[in-house]
């Protein structure tokens, strides 16, 4: 396979005021792969995500899709471009159905076909939401909120997905469920940037994975290989 | 006096029950008396404050029982009945129970009576007066002070009882006497336009100049709760919705028809001050649907909305005006699209700087914006330009018609507000149902998502404000024709809290709630002037009484009820899903 870059970050600095969040972070994601982020708690994963989807602003460097830089594009108008973040624990619009907030997920889309199409879609792949459809967001399980937040995310027809820990706070079966859920995007040829403390998961399905500490990415590689690699296997597998 | 003595076995019928269940009664017997206490220091409240005097004067039903009466005779009955509500108990203790409850609450006033005429108390307590016991004592005086005793006892003994009936019954009797007491308050109104049509002789048989005749009120009750007992058992709503649309709209036309003609000949039939009251309710309107569009849709908080309406408001005094401060002398009617424009440029002015304001926060900085346009409207600095104090005045009506015309005075802005309210009710009705309004729900519901899923944040909330205060401006445009003048102190805080009160109390985001809000908050205090000193007694007490017993709103929007339904849904969580199956 010959490999193509669709997004490269190349070397950001956040700063929320005076604390230096990301001290030149570098990754590119090639067109149909899964690309893990790991790190510990404060390492400056979210905040990757965040500067990538223009939540928050980069004091240094850039990011490109498919080589346009995305410096100075505003975050409503990134989602157009084509990625879409699903946010850290999930943030279901809590008080409207399952079908409203699939609704919103195509709030970019302009023709109502590619919305319905869209929420066709999502039911195809999460029969579960379905089922739920007329159902407060808010009443959802775990689970069903997860897959509620990723088919909400899809809605936008992303070409690359950003995920902020999607098993955050889920039961182990669960956990299970959502892994199997993004290798089947990945099967479908959605490109996938994953953000997760569950490392030992996450390094099982990825491509490729990078490990980011202190705001810095201290190792890259392939993730077959990182799950041999004895630094992560200390530090984020747990493994003496 | 039976009553009275009625209550006594049950006082000791407390120690044998006392064996039967030790630890109950006793708390029974706590809550009894405590609830009577209640009930006395809100009976002796009403007197006090004046409320049972001054109701005293507007008859019920004529003869037989006053608005003062009624209100005591409710607090009497209430109390019973909150006293023995929830409680499973033999039906003599319910009876007594209740006797107890509301006897204490009479011994009080009893009290009061005994009490009045050794001291006069007047001094310090000016409501106490003969006039208050004549009433709590059928003009006895002091040899009646058992009157208010025996009454509270029976009441409250009849309260309890109450709670024997089956639940039909209990409502059929509610409906009954909900319809009696609406009916006897608005008695004149439906009176005066009855008096010009043929049915004039019924109207003098029901209806006296203010309340129901004794006739009127026993056809009202047996009408309410016949009509209550069909719609029971019929379902005549469900038969109609089971009808065929064509049939359906067979019915429907004529009766859209009918209301539309009475909403024309209203001003006619009733008068100048009940047009001007619906046109002022028509503006509140405008105001609550701008409001709704900010608050109710896109989540932002605005307690000064005032500013708007006064924008519109001194734009078109100063565009119209004929007086000193006129500067151009242009008719209303191309006056009030600059002043809904201006408006909107001022709800872009506010947005700005407060955009990334949240909850709490934004409340209280709006509330400043409101504050600086109105203490600019009065202030030296712009009084060459606005009048200050002295105001903008000799704001020509908006149509000029000869003074016998029915477009004369304050009727052809019944009209003119009414139409501004339809044609901002379709426009709002339209957004929320557009891409704008979504987005608008989005930002509510979560900003970060809503950023997150390609909404541009500022965009959709600058559009808010700015529609917001549109039609604050058409709001204050229609005020400034309907007086005529605009003072810096028609600018005034309370005018932002009625307009975000009628929202809560009408249900946020809904727009018929909007009107029905309006019309609770705005309408019915201008119906009772004569009352107008306990306006915000009753508004506050109608506020708590909201907030603890219908949070949702009168009328709620779909998500507001779906929320409030706990757990919502159309349908249940299926229970066959186990949790490891998701």
């Amino acid at each position: 396979m010959n490999p193509t870059p669709i997004l490269e970050v190349a070397d950001i600095h956040v700063y929320y005021g005076n604390i230096h969040a990301l001290k030149g972070v570098s990754l590119t994601i090639n067109k149909g792969e899964i690309v893990t982020l790991i790190g510990a708690n404060g390492a400056g994963k979210t905040t990757t995500l965040n500067a990538i989807s223009g939540l928050v602003p980069t004091r240094e460097g850039q990011v490109r899709l498919r080589g346009e830089a995305l410096s100075g594009v505003a975050s409503h108008l990134i989602v157009g471009r084509g990625i879409v973040q699903v946010p850290e624990g999930r943030r279901m619009f809590a008080r409207l159905t399952v079908e409203e907030n699939l609704r919103m997920g195509g709030y970019t889309l302009t023709r109502a076909a590619d919305v319905q199409a869209g929420i066709d879609r999502a039911f195809e792949m999460f029969p579960r939401l379905k089922e739920r459809r007329t159902q407060v967001a808010g009443t959802l399980s775990g689970g069903e909120q997860q897959m509620l937040a990723i088919g909400r995310a899809l809605m936008a027809g992303p070409e690359v997905l950003l995920l902020d820990e999607p098993s955050m706070g889920l039961a182990p079966v669960l956990v299970d469920f959502v892994f199997d859920t993004i290798s089947r995007l990945h099967a479908e040829g959605t490109t996938i940037l994953l953000v997760e403390q569950n490392a030992r998961m996450a390094l099982q399905i990825a491509d490729r994975g990078y490990v980011i500490e202190t705001g810095m990415i201290v190792l890259s590689d392939l993730a077959a290989n990182l799950r041999e690699n004895d630094t992560v296997r200390k530090a984020y597998l747990g493994i003496v | 006096m039976t009553v009275t003595s009625a209550g006594m076995p049950a006082t000791g019928a407390a120690p044998s029950a006392n064996g039967a269940a030790p630890a109950m009664p006793v708390s029974f017997q706590r809550r009894v008396i405590r609830t009577g206490l209640l009930g006395a220091v809100i009976a002796l409240y009403l007197c006090m404050v004046g409320i049972v005097p001054i109701f005293n004067a507007r008859p019920l039903v004529q003869g037989v029982i006053s608005l003062g009466q009624a209100a005591l005779i409710l607090s009497l009955f209430a109390t019973g009945f909150v006293a023995t509500r929830r409680v499973a108990e033999s039906s003599g203790r319910l009876i007594a129970d209740g006797a107890i409850a509301g006897g204490l609450s009479g011994v009080a006033l009893s009290a009061l009576v005994l009490l009045g005429s050794v001291v006069d108390v007047r001094a310090f307590l000016p409501n106490a007066s003969p006039v208050l016991y004549g009433i709590l004592t059928f003009n006895l005086g002091t040899i009646g002070f058992w009157i208010p005793m025996a009454a509270g006892a029976v009441l409250g003994g009849l309260a309890g009882a109450i709670g024997l009936a089956s639940p039909r019954m209990r409502r059929s009797l509610f409906v009954g006497l909900i319809s009696l007491f609406a009916l006897g308050l608005f008695a004149g109104l439906i009176r005066t336009p009855m008096l010009q049509l043929p049915v004039a002789e019924l109207a003098r048989l029901l209806f006296a100049s203010d309340g129901l005749t004794l006739i009127g009120a026993v056809v009202v009750l047996v009408a309410s709760v016949g009509l209550h007992h069909v719609q029971r058992t019929r379902r005549l709503d469900l038969q109609f919705a089971a009808l065929p649309p064509s049939r359906r709209r067979r019915i429907q036309v004529p009766l859209i028809a009918l209301a539309a003609v009475m909403i024309l000949v209203l001003p006619q039939g009733l008068g100048s001050f009940f047009a001007q009251v619906i046109a002022i309710v028509a503006l509140y309107v405008m105001m609550g649907l701008g409001l709704n569009i900010t608050l109710g849709l896109a989540g932002l908080l605005d307690l000064g909305f005032v500013a708007f309406f006064a924008v519109g408001a001194y734009t078109v005094g100063l565009l119209t005006s004929t007086a000193e401060f006129g500067i151009a002398q242009w008719p209303f009617w191309a006056a009030v699209p600059v002043a809904v424009i201006v408006a909107m440029v001022f709800g872009a002015f506010l947005g700005l700087p407060i955009l990334s304001i949240r909850g709490d926060y934004l409340a209280i900085a709006t509330m400043g914006f409101g504050e600086i346009i109105r203490i600019l409207a009065g202030s030296d600095l712009l009084k060459p330009i606005l009048g200050g104090p002295r105001g903008i005045i000799n704001i020509p009506k908006p149509i000029e018609v000869p003074p016998d015309s029915f477009l004369a005075g304050p009727n052809q802005i019944y009209y003119i507000a009414l139409i501004g309210a339809a044609l901002i009710a379709f426009v709002a009705w339209r957004l929320r149902g557009s891409r704008l309004g979504r987005a608008w729900i989005a930002i509510r519901e979560d900003e970060d998502v809503a950023e997150a899923i390609g909404i541009n944040l500022i965009q959709t909330k600058i559009l808010a404000y700015m529609l917001g205060a549109a039609f604050a401006g058409l709001g204050g445009a229609v005020f400034a024709a309907l007086v005529g003048s605009i003072f810096a102190s028609s600018i005034q805080l309370m005018v932002s809290i009625n307009v975000a009160s009628l929202i809560i109390v009408g249900g946020m985001g809904s727009i018929p709630g909007v009107i029905v809000g309006a019309i609770f908050l705005i309408g019915l205090p201008e119906l009772f002037r004569e009352f107008s000193e306990y306006r915000f007694l009753f508004y506050g007490i109608a506020l708590i009484a909201m907030m603890q017993l219908r949070p949702e709103g009168l009328l709620p929007s779909k998500i507001v009820r779906r929320e409030f339904q706990h757990g919502g849904g159309d349908e249940p969580p299926e229970s066959s899903a186990s949790p490891l199956a998701l």
